[in-house]
């Protein structure tokens, strides 16, 4: 009676959880979305204490509270900048829960297993386990590269593929052994070595991507936490588990597959780290041409005698921490009637949706705010586009050009535009190492500096 | 170094060299400018504008002649100019040396130092200084002006009370500078503007102005060198010819700016065409002063021939005299710039230079015309588009095909689980297929400005593996039971830091 109560619940917070991703899809319906999510989470949690856990309801309270504590106080305190490494840090958690539940449930099974169930049972904890231990040291080492703790370069090992390929056979041999294990101490060894090994692997797969592929690593690790809850619940047997880890896990898939197909590239070259396979070839240097540099206060007069303007952020954006001064000149241009709109480009940053979360931090309206489809067709009728810190989803070579790293991957297609204004600390090429001939163009004027000091400059020239 | 600013002797200009917004940055990097009293008049420029700016006003034109060291002119100098020259001086303006070999002599013969402002190579680095380009979009707007003038009715077609009104239909051919200018122009007015040129590059420059690219059904390639436009074969031509008869029946006003660099205009509106016009139209010929692309132009006049007008003024930039002064000078002081490196206010002509050597036609008496040749091209190399097509078009195919055998491959192992697998897990295994189908299609509308409070909910959510650790945490083995509840700490910062900080973000995203 109590169970069946127990399992309709957890089905009430199934869907709950189904409402909650399907809120998150609008602007209108997001935070009804979030709440949808807490109370399914209310409900699993509470349901479960209920059911198996009133016996140690201290422990349990207790750990809630302290993890709950620091859940809060971390997130109240993280800057919006620094929303990818706080993502990809509580990745890292579910993968290691996932890999102590896995350990705790092979030394003491729920329920006594037999014959084909138990060999079942025993792949579940090992693919439980697997799957953890790579999402969590893959969520430390996108943390670390994120947050600068590591260099955000890819590492090139030496024959890296055939050292992924050897670990991989080498845990499914040793996922042969353990579950060939009769005593449970030989299987536990197994399973502990295979962990250290992927503990390894996932390091090393996230080690040997690159900065600005971190788009496709976060969500890819977002489905990978997915599927580790989905392979706990196996485990377990529980539905709820299962049902809830692998909308997780499709949701992250999605995500990845959305932002490889905005780079116009294959998701194992991605996840294999690297930049393709034709590895940047010389299409750069012959560029050539002169690019010509704008002050700030004739920048601010080119937008002040515009109609319309579109800014292009960029990762540099985010890096100059200049989202706040921008919102600024977008609310003076706004005010002097001049039309100002956003255009995001979907790997722009380091995660999914970087850019519009650092734009909504500094109040820009989110209805100006546009994706790259919808604002390209409007490109001819601008008269002034600010691309800021942004390179490689701004070069027009992508299209032009038939090799070269980023061919094929879709532009904004800002050189349409009648002027364009580029802020750049530099003239070094992006992320992708490939020179960008919009610098060259003879409507682009570069505005070289710090992308917050500059803006600082333009919005108290702009009157 | 002293920049005297003379008053042009011709009837026709009302141009000057320099205005007064361009003193003060000659001032700036060293110079002295001398002006004609007068110099300015007709552009609106009048003295003591040019000396609050910086400049001083000569006492006698003798005067400034004899103590500048630089003259700046716009139109080439007359022989009554010429003879005031000193050894040494150095002359600056529209000389076209092509034409006038004579003019080059006499400036030899004076022992000066001439720089001619057309010949100035068009490569982009001499942008700046491109006064041919800064005065055929004057030319282009002006000539518009023009056609507006002769025209009997609107640009833009309005419905009012009275009537309905149709829109000015006009042609433009050449689509250079001056004809870009000119659809510019017209489209602002109101007008339907067609263009046509015979380099097909330009056709999205057309169309990003506003007007429709008119094409021929015929292949032949147009550009020449540095952009200029060349001579095409007899086909093309009679293509051409037929699509001008056709235009000219339908519409109101012609623009003609075709020209080929050293050549006579090439005649492209006949005496046919003309007559075939509707009574009121209006051709403006930007090409009079090479003999005109319509066979009734007269350079300089506005002829009306049955109801025609047609307007073959040479001197279209002068008719915007303070504007074309603006644009002159500020090309000219982007020449002196270039030609004083060291910013000490003394000019240095460097015949290392590509631009400076290009624009030299005379140093120190003797003629430096024409230059060596320099190659350039603004538009980029095209390559050819045949053999790329075939792999661009196999490449997507390819990519799509794996979809279908992967779906293939899903469906067989699914089946291949249920042939192996205990029923137990089977029914798991119904929950897991299924979710990640519903994931799939709630996920997939997600606006991509949501995605980052997704993966944070989505992240929060995961936390659910919180309850695999609260079914363990009964477990006997203390081990065991440490794991759990280490599993219940992480989780639960999962849990609440996740959807906390999506309710953060949120709550920021406001319309």
């Amino acid at each position: 009676m109590f169970d069946g109560f127990i399992n309709s619940l957890y089905i009430v917070a199934s869907i709950f959880f189904i409402l909650s991703l399907g809120g998150l899809s609008h602007q209108e319906s997001a935070v009804r979305g979030n709440v949808f999510g807490i109370l399914g989470m209310i409900l699993a949690v509470g349901g479960t204490i209920a059911a198996k856990s009133l016996d140690n309801i201290g422990i349990v309270i207790g750990m809630m509270a302290v993890g709950g504590v620091i859940g809060i106080l971390v997130t109240m305190r993280v800057q919006m900048t620094a929303m990818p490494q706080l993502v990809a840090i509580l990745h890292s958690l579910v993968g290691l829960a996932a890999v102590f539940v896995g350990f705790a449930n092979y030394i003491e099974p729920l329920v006594e297993y037999e014959g084909a169930e138990k060999l079942v049972h025993e792949i579940e904890v090992y693919i439980g386990v697997l799957i953890g231990a790579i999402t969590f040291t893959g969520s430390v080492a996108a943390f670390g590269k994120l947050q600068g703790v590591i260099s955000s370069r890819p590492l090139m090992l030496p024959l890296r593929h055939w050292l992924n390929l050897v670990i991989a056979i080498v845990c499914i041999w040793l996922g042969a052994e353990f579950i060939g294990a009769e005593a449970q101490a030989d299987g536990t060894k197994f399973l502990l070595i295979m962990t250290v090994l992927a503990f390894l692997l996932g390091l090393h797969l996230v080690l040997a991507i690159g900065g600005a592929d971190m788009p496709v690593v976060i969500s890819m690790l977002n489905s990978y936490s997915g599927w580790a809850a989905a392979a706990t619940g196996f485990m377990l047997s529980s539905d709820l588990l299962i049902l809830v880890g692998a909308l997780v896990g499709s949701s992250g898939a999605i995500l990845s597959y959305i932002m490889c197909r905005a780079m116009n590239r294959h998701f194992v070259s991605v996840i294999m780290g690297g930049f393709g396979t034709s590895g940047g070839s010389a299409s750069a240097s012959d560029i050539g041409g002169e690019i010509s540099e704008i002050l700030p206060d004739e920048a601010s007069a080119l937008l002040g005698s515009s109609k319309s303007v579109v800014i292009v952020p960029g990762y540099g954006m985010a890096v100059a921490h200049a989202q706040h001064p921008v919102a600024e000149m977008t609310r003076k241009l706004r005010d002097k009637g001049i039309e100002v709109r956003f255009a995001i480009h979907p790997v722009a940053g380091r995660m999914p949706g970087h850019m519009n979360v650092l734009l909504a931090e500094a109040r820009v309206p989110y209805d100006i705010v546009l994706e790259m489809d919808e604002i390209n067709p409007e490109m001819p009728d601008t008269d002034v586009i600010l691309v800021i810190g942004a390179n490689d989803i701004v070069n027009p070579s992508a299209q032009d050009s038939d090799d070269g790293p980023i061919a094929g991957m879709p532009v904004i297609e800002v050189w349409k535009a009648r002027h364009t204004i580029v802020l750049k600390r530099s003239m070094a090429s992006g992320y992708a190492g490939v020179d960008n001939p919009l610098f060259y163009k003879e409507n682009n004027r570069m505005l070289f500096g710090d992308a917050k000091d500059s803006i600082d400059k333009l919005v108290t020239m702009i009157e | 170094m002293k920049i005297g600013v003379v008053k042009e002797l011709d009837s026709l200009e009302r141009r000057v060299a320099l205005t007064p917004a361009t003193v003060p940055k000659l001032v700036q990097k060293g110079f002295e400018v001398l002006v004609e009293s007068g110099a300015g008049e007709h552009a609106s420029f009048d003295d003591s504008a040019y000396e609050s700016a910086g400049a001083k006003i000569a006492s006698t034109v003798d005067s400034l002649w004899q103590e500048a060291d630089l003259i700046a002119k716009v139109r080439s100098p007359g022989d009554s100019e010429i003879e005031r020259l000193r050894s040494g001086q150095c002359v600056i303006a529209f000389l076209w040396p092509a034409q006038n070999p004579d003019t080059l002599q006499k400036l030899a013969n004076r022992g000066v130092s001439a720089l001619s402002m057309d010949a100035v190579p068009r490569i982009s680095r001499a942008q700046k200084l491109d006064a041919l380009s800064s005065m055929a979009n004057v030319a282009g707007y002006r000539a518009v002006i023009e056609s507006a003038h002769h025209f009997g009715r609107f640009f833009g077609g309005q419905i009012t009370a009275a009537g309905r009104m149709p829109p000015a239909k006009i042609m433009i051919i050449g689509a250079g500078v001056a004809g870009l200018s000119a659809i510019g122009a017209a489209t602002s007015l109101g007008a339907i503007v067609r263009a046509f040129d015979t380099r097909p590059e330009v056709k999205e420059q057309v169309e990003s102005m506003g007007a429709e690219f008119l094409e021929l059904d015929f292949e032949e390639e147009g550009s020449g060198a540095g952009g200029y436009a060349k001579v095409m074969s007899k086909e093309f031509i009679e293509a051409e010819m037929k699509l001008f008869a056709e235009q000219a029946r339908e519409v109101d006003i012609i623009i003609t700016t075709a020209l080929i660099p050293g050549r006579p205009a090439p005649e492209l509106i006949t005496d046919e065409m003309v007559r075939s016009m509707k009574p009121g139209s209006v051709i403006v010929d930007l090409a009079a002063e090479q003999g005109g692309n319509c066979a009734l132009t007269q350079a300089d006049q506005v002829v009306v021939e049955n109801g025609v007008s047609i307007i073959g003024y040479t001197d279209l930039p002068s008719r915007l005299p303070a504007q074309s002064s603006e644009l002159y000078a500020s090309n000219i002081v982007n020449f002196i710039d270039d030609l004083s490196p060291d910013n000490d206010g003394e000019i240095v002509l460097d015949m290392d230079d590509d631009v400076i050597r290009g624009a030299t036609v005379v140093k120190d008496g003797e003629i430096t015309w024409p230059p060596p040749k320099v190659e350039v091209s603004q538009q980029p190399q095209k390559t050819a588009p045949e053999p790329k097509e075939e792999p661009a078009d196999a490449l997507p195919k390819k990519k799509f095909k794996l979809a279908p055998y992967a779906f293939v491959l899903a469906l067989a192992s699914i089946l291949a689980v249920g042939l192996f697998a205990p029923p137990s897990f089977l029914v798991h295994f119904t929950v897991f297929v299924l979710a990640i189908f519903v994931g799939w299609h709630v996920i997939w509308n997600v606006t991509p400005a949501l995605h980052t409070p997704l993966m944070s909910v989505t992240n929060a959510i995961s936390g659910i593996i919180i309850v695999g650790a609260l079914l363990e945490i009964g477990a006997v083995n203390p081990w065991v039971k440490g794991l759990a509840a280490v599993s219940i700490l992480i989780a639960s910062i999962n849990i609440f830091g996740g959807f906390f900080i999506t309710r953060r973000m949120l709550k920021m995203f406001q319309k």
